[in-house]
Order: C-alpha cells, then sequence, then structure tokens
C-alpha cells in the first residue's frame, strides 16, 4: 500500500463558493503533515471530505487503502479526530468522557488513565469538563481522539483560542504521539506552529494548494533577504549602507536593519566597527512565505 | 466490537449527564410533583364535599333523618344560626347552601341560584327527606326502589384524576424536552459528529437515548405513585394498574419521537425550548392534564383528539383510577406508537448530523 492518504483533484461547493478548487496531496505513513491557511482557505473542508464526514463535489480521495465515503465503519476504528474543544458529553468527568468514548471502540476501561497520563491531566480525572481551562480541555479532546490507538489522527485547529503558554504545552503533546509512528494531520493558522511541527506542510488559500513542502524548504524557496539589526544610532546610516553585502537599510529610530542576502559578511563587519550593540539575525519564516502566497491585505 | 457495550457506555452518560443536571431533575420530576401537592391539597376533599343547610329553629325532621341514615350525615350537614334573618345572610354569601325552617309538617326551604349544583343537591336531599317521612308515615313498605351506585370506584377522588393526569404531563415535558435538548445540544458541540466518526451504528445512540428516557420515566411514575399513596392524598390504586406502565412506555416513545422531530429542526437550543413549550405546554391543557376532559366543553374535547398526550391520560387514568381492564389502554398504546413512529419517520428527513 502507497500512500496513507492519497487525494487527487477534490472539489466541493457551496452555492456560488468554489469552497475546495482541485485539491490533491499525498500523506506518506508516519508523516505529520500540516494544511495551512487563512480562515475561509478551505482547510476544514478538505479535512471534512478526507474524515468522511463530506462527500466531494468531485477527485478521489482514499485513506489508508479505503474510501472513506459513504461512512465507513471498517475505517473509523483506524482513525482518530480531534474536534473542537467542546465536543463533550455534558457533565462528564475527564475519565468518564474517556471511558465512554473508548468504549465506542471497545476500548477497555482502564486505558482512560494511561490516556490522562499521556496528556498530563491525571490530576484532573474526577473533575467535570465543564471545570476544565481551555488548553486542558483541549488536552483532554485529543487524548479523546487517541483512545483507540489510531494510526492515522486529524487535528483541526487544536492551539486556536488557547494562550502562549497552553500553545506551547500542546506542542509537546502532540510532538510526543507523533514519534509513536502515527500518521497525523493538522490544520492551523499558526505559521510558527506548523514549521515547528510539521514534515510537510501544504499552504491553501481561496480552495487551491498554493505551495506544498517541507517547511525549510518551503522557506529557502523563497529567496528572501535575512535581516541583520543592531541598535538604532550604533553606527550611522550613511556607514551602514557602506557595509559589504547591504542591500538595504532602514532605521526607524528603534533598530537599524540591514537586509542582506550575506548576513555572515554583515556581522562581521559590524563587528569589525564594534557596532553590534543588540545585534539580531532574523532569518525569513513560513509567514513569510505565506504572506509572499496570499498577500498582505487585510480579509476579514 | 460490541454493540452492547457502545449502547450500555452512552446510556450510562447520558443518565450520569442527567442526574448531574440540577435543572433536568427539577422539571422533570419535582416540578410535577409540586403540582401534584398543590392540585391533591386543594381538591382533594372535592368529591366527599358536603352540602350545608343552615337552620335558625327546631327542624326535627330534618335532624331525625340525618342521626338515621349514616349515607345522608356524609353528605348533609346542618348547622344552627342565631337567627333567621342571620341564616338567610349564611346562604346569601354563600357559607350554606340552603336555609331550612320548619313549621308544623311542612319544610320552608330558602337557597341562593349562586352555587346552582349545590344549593340544587340541598333541595334534592331535603325533599327526599320529606318524600321519606311520607312513605314511612304510611307505614306501608315502599312500592318502588332505587338503588345506585358510582360507576367508578367509591374512591374515585380527585387524587385519583391528579396522579395519572400530571404524570403524563410530567412525562411528555420529559419526552419532548429531553429529546430535542440533547439532539440540538449534541448538534451545537459536535459530538454528533463526533459519533458519526465513530464506529458505533447510529441506531445504538438513539437506542441508549429512548433506554434512559424509559428509565427516568419509570422512576417518575414510582416517584408518582409513592407520593400519591401517601394517607394526606389517598391515592388508591385499582385492579389492573400495571398496565399503566406499557402504556406510558409507548408514551415515552411518542414524546421522543416530537422530541426528536423538534430537535433534528431546530438550530439554536433556544429555539427548541421555545418549540416544545409550545407543544408541550397547550398539549397538557388541552390534552387533559390539569382538568378533567369530562368536564370540558364539547368543541375543546373534540380538539383534545389531536394531541398525543390525551389518550395517555386517558388510558393511565382508566387503568389506574377508574379500575378498568387491559382493553382501556389498547387503543391509547396503539395512537401512541403510531405517533412515535410518523415523528421518527419525519425526523430521520430533517435530520442533520451538523450546525451548518
Amino acid at each position: 500500500m502507497a500512500y496513507t492518504i492519497s487525494a487527487s483533484g477534490l472539489r466541493k461547493r457551496y452555492g456560488d463558493v468554489a469552497a475546495v478548487d482541485g485539491v490533491s496531496f499525498d500523506v506518506e505513513a508516519g508523516e505529520f503533515f500540516g494544511i495551512l491557511g487563512p480562515n475561509g482557505a478551505g482547510k476544514t473542508t478538505v479535512l471534512e471530505i478526507v474524515e468522511g464526514l463530506r462527500r466531494a463535489d468531485g477527485g478521489e480521495v482514499s485513506v489508508l487503502g479505503l474510501p472513506p465515503w459513504p461512512r465507513n465503519p471498517r475505517l473509523l476504528p483506524r482513525i482518530g479526530v480531534q474536534l473542537q474543544s467542546s465536543a463533550f458529553f455534558e457533565r462528564l468527568t475527564a475519565r468518564e468522557q474517556l471511558q465512554t468514548f473508548g468504549s465506542l471502540y471497545g476500548v477497555p476501561a482502564a486505558r482512560a488513565d494511561a490516556m490522562l497520563e499521556m496528556v498530563g491531566l491525571t490530576d484532573k480525572a474526577g473533575v467535570q469538563v465543564e471545570k476544565l481551562s481551555g488548553g486542558q480541555a483541549q488536552r483532554l479532546s485529543i487524548a479523546c481522539a487517541l483512545v483507540h490507538d489510531p494510526e492515522l489522527v486529524f487535528l483541526d485547529e487544536p492551539t486556536a483560542a488557547l494562550d502562549p503558554q497552553a500553545r506551547r504545552n500542546l506542542w509537546d503533546v502532540l510532538a510526543g504521539i507523533s514519534t509513536e509512528g502515527r500518521t497525523i494531520v493538522l490544520t492551523t493558522h499558526h505559521m510558527d506552529e506548523a514549521e515547528s511541527l510539521c514534515d510537510r506542510v501544504a499552504i491553501m488559500d481561496a480552495g487551491r494548494i498554493l505551495q506544498l513542502g517541507a517547511p525549510a524548504a518551503l522557506v529557502r524557496g523563497l529567496d528572501a533577504p535575512a535581516r541583520v539589526s543592531v541598535a538604532s544610532g550604533t553606527l550611522p546610516v550613511e556607514d551602514a549602507r557602506a557595509l559589504p553585502a547591504a542591500d538595504e537599510v532602514a532605521d526607524d529610530g528603534v533598530s537599524l536593519v540591514v537586509s542582506t542576502r550575506d548576513p555572515g559578511a554583515v556581522v562581521a563587519a559590524l563587528a569589525a566597527k564594534d557596532a553590534l550593540a543588540g545585534v539580531r539575525i532574523g532569518g525569513a519564516t513560513l509567514e513569510d512565505v505565506f504572506l509572499e502566497l496570499t498577500g498582505r491585505e487585510y480579509r476579514a | 466490537m460490541s454493540t452492547y457495550q457502545s449502547f450500555t457506555s452512552l446510556a450510562r452518560a447520558m443518565l450520569l449527564g442527567f442526574r448531574r443536571d440540577k435543572g433536568a431533575l427539577f422539571f422533570t420530576v419535582l416540578f410535577p410533583l409540586m403540582f401534584l401537592v398543590i392540585f391533591g391539597g386543594v381538591f382533594g376533599h372535592q368529591a366527599t364535599a358536603k352540602v350545608t343547610v343552615v337552620a335558625a329553629g327546631p327542624v326535627p325532621l330534618v335532624d331525625r333523618a340525618v342521626a338515621h341514615d349514616g349515607d345522608l350525615a356524609g353528605t348533609l350537614k346542618v348547622v344552627r344560626a342565631a337567627s333567621r334573618d342571620a341564616a338567610l345572610k349564611k346562604v346569601e354569601k354563600g357559607d350554606a347552601d340552603a336555609f331550612v325552617e320548619q313549621s308544623g309538617n311542612a319544610l320552608n326551604v330558602r337557597y341562593s341560584v349562586a352555587d346552582q349544583v349545590k344549593s340544587g343537591t340541598a333541595r334534592g336531599l331535603l325533599s327526599s327527606i320529606a318524600q321519606s317521612a311520607n312513605l314511612a308515615a304510611t307505614g306501608r313498605p315502599p312500592a318502588y326502589t332505587v338503588t345506585e351506585a358510582q360507576v367508578e370506584d367509591r374512591s374515585l377522588k380527585a387524587i385519583q384524576f391528579f396522579t395519572p393526569s400530571l404524570l403524563g404531563w410530567a412525562l411528555a415535558s420529559a419526552g419532548v424536552f429531553g429529546a430535542s435538548q440533547t439532539l440540538v445540544t449534541w448538534r451545537t458541540k459536535g459530538i454528533l459528529r463526533r459519533l458519526r466518526l465513530s464506529p458505533a451504528p447510529v441506531p445504538t445512540v438513539f437506542a441508549a437515548r429512548v433506554a434512559v428516557s424509559l428509565g427516568i420515566a419509570l422512576v417518575q411514575f414510582a416517584v408518582f405513585v409513592a407520593v400519591a399513596h401517601l394517607p394526606f392524598f389517598g391515592l388508591k390504586l385499582t385492579g389492573d394498574w400495571w398496565l399503566a406502565i406499557p402504556t406510558l412506555m409507548a408514551g415515552v416513545l411518542a414524546f421522543l419521537g416530537i422530541g426528536t422531530l423538534i430537535g433534528s429542526w431546530a438550530k439554536t437550543q433556544e429555539t427548541a425550548q421555545l418549540v416544545g413549550q409550545l407543544v408541550v405546554l397547550p398539549m397538557a391543557f388541552l390534552g387533559g392534564s390539569f382538568f378533567p376532559l369530562d368536564s370540558m366543553p364539547g368543541w375543546m374535547r373534540a380538539v383534545s383528539y389531536v394531541f398525543p398526550l390525551r389518550y395517555l391520560n386517558q388510558g393511565m387514568l382508566d387503568v389506574m383510577g377508574r379500575g378498568l381492564g387491559p382493553g382501556s389502554v389498547l387503543v391509547p398504546i396503539a395512537v401512541l406508537l403510531g405517533v412515535a413512529l410518523v415523528t421518527a419517520l419525519l425526523a430521520v428527513r430533517v435530520f442533520r448530523w451538523d450546525a451548518a
């Protein structure tokens, strides 16, 4: 068997809107695959088609070698889906949630505690879900998706609406589950998340995949200049323009920023002038790739 | 994959959620019970209500009749007033149902038309006293006699009516709101979607909800009957009262069907709540939960046939309160199962997994 997920030419229209407009991608076994895009890009619809919640208007998709539509009871035990953090039974404790979801897959109740430990919620086992914090609820919902030890896991914007600490904490959990040989598909609109977690990302906008590849390769492919910045006033602007390899120089009164294709040479020259106060070197990020591809204007 | 295991754990999850929901517990069990206590208390002794006649002077004819006839003593009560004027005032004010005085061999009765039923009863009783006295005066046995008995069990009191009919209302509320709220909540929260992505068969999910509702209904039944059985209320279950159980089960299915239909259609909890009220309240009033169908005007009684609750109330009343046999619940059960089937089929047509 070839790919864990194989999608080609997926299309889905809602009225006049082409939510998904010819999307093709393959995901290999054990891969951490990200689908990145702004709100309304069609990420969730693609995910829903692959999960078997929606039928594509056109195109082919197979998951673990099986068609996900119509509802396929042979496929379902092999995939895990994490939905919004609110998809819990009301007034049940964290442990009871896991036991209930587990029982739908024939998982013994004892596994609930192992899952709680995996996501660091052991001390919240007896707490009703309504009383969990956003981050705790999100970790529980991931545990619920993993309770039957699926080969393939879908995570739909797991870190949306979490504070920075909770996000980092969740990344650790996600990195942990991917080392167990699972295939993970994640949608997100956080570039840093995709960059640090995913083996490959597909950047989507307006129902299409604009670029697909490893985050580092996408950044490199952008061929964007690096930026070397020092504290403003460390060096006159004219002197900075004269530096070797300096393409562009700007001083906004806080920082003096030198754009360059050769940050090493610029830093060496600055060091020679003893002008390294507050130096920072910034490379292009996935965010630059994303903005380059989708444009910078704000879309509500 | 055990379907049975999915079923039991889903049912357990729903039951735990229900038991921990103070609001649901209150509205499905305590709230209707409060009505039972109030109605049972207020109307509890109406069926044996006495007729009061007031006398100012001596009325030996009446006194003797009441003293010798136990049945009469149970229905007719003679009180005294200081003067004729005071006695008439009592009748006017409604404190007594009739005024009686005896002059020689004549009984003189004065009454108010304010309560025609009671004053009519008083007049009837007083004339029958006179008739009996006339008959006794002849010294011959009566040529014609009337023996009478109530059609219902003699103990048919308000509680016999209110226990099954308020229980019917409680069951209707629990079924309609239970099903519609669960469905809408599960859809908006994404639990339906999550269940759809699990290998548990869809009918299992619904079967679990039905089982939980049937269980809750049996608890409601037990609590209602237990409270109504207290000496203060004095419910007496008649002959085949257990037939109320299959009847109420059919009722639960019908109301779950209605609730499922509402929950499949409604997008928000607020809508489901509102529509549920619009269905349940008129049905409770016109279906005979708060007052007997027999006391309704004809057109209202005709309208009542539209409401499934009417059949549940009638069926339960017949076997619990009136002592009728199995034949009396066959039609109600058939109608209720029919409602369940039709609403379930309609619900399948409008059902949606997703909020969008």
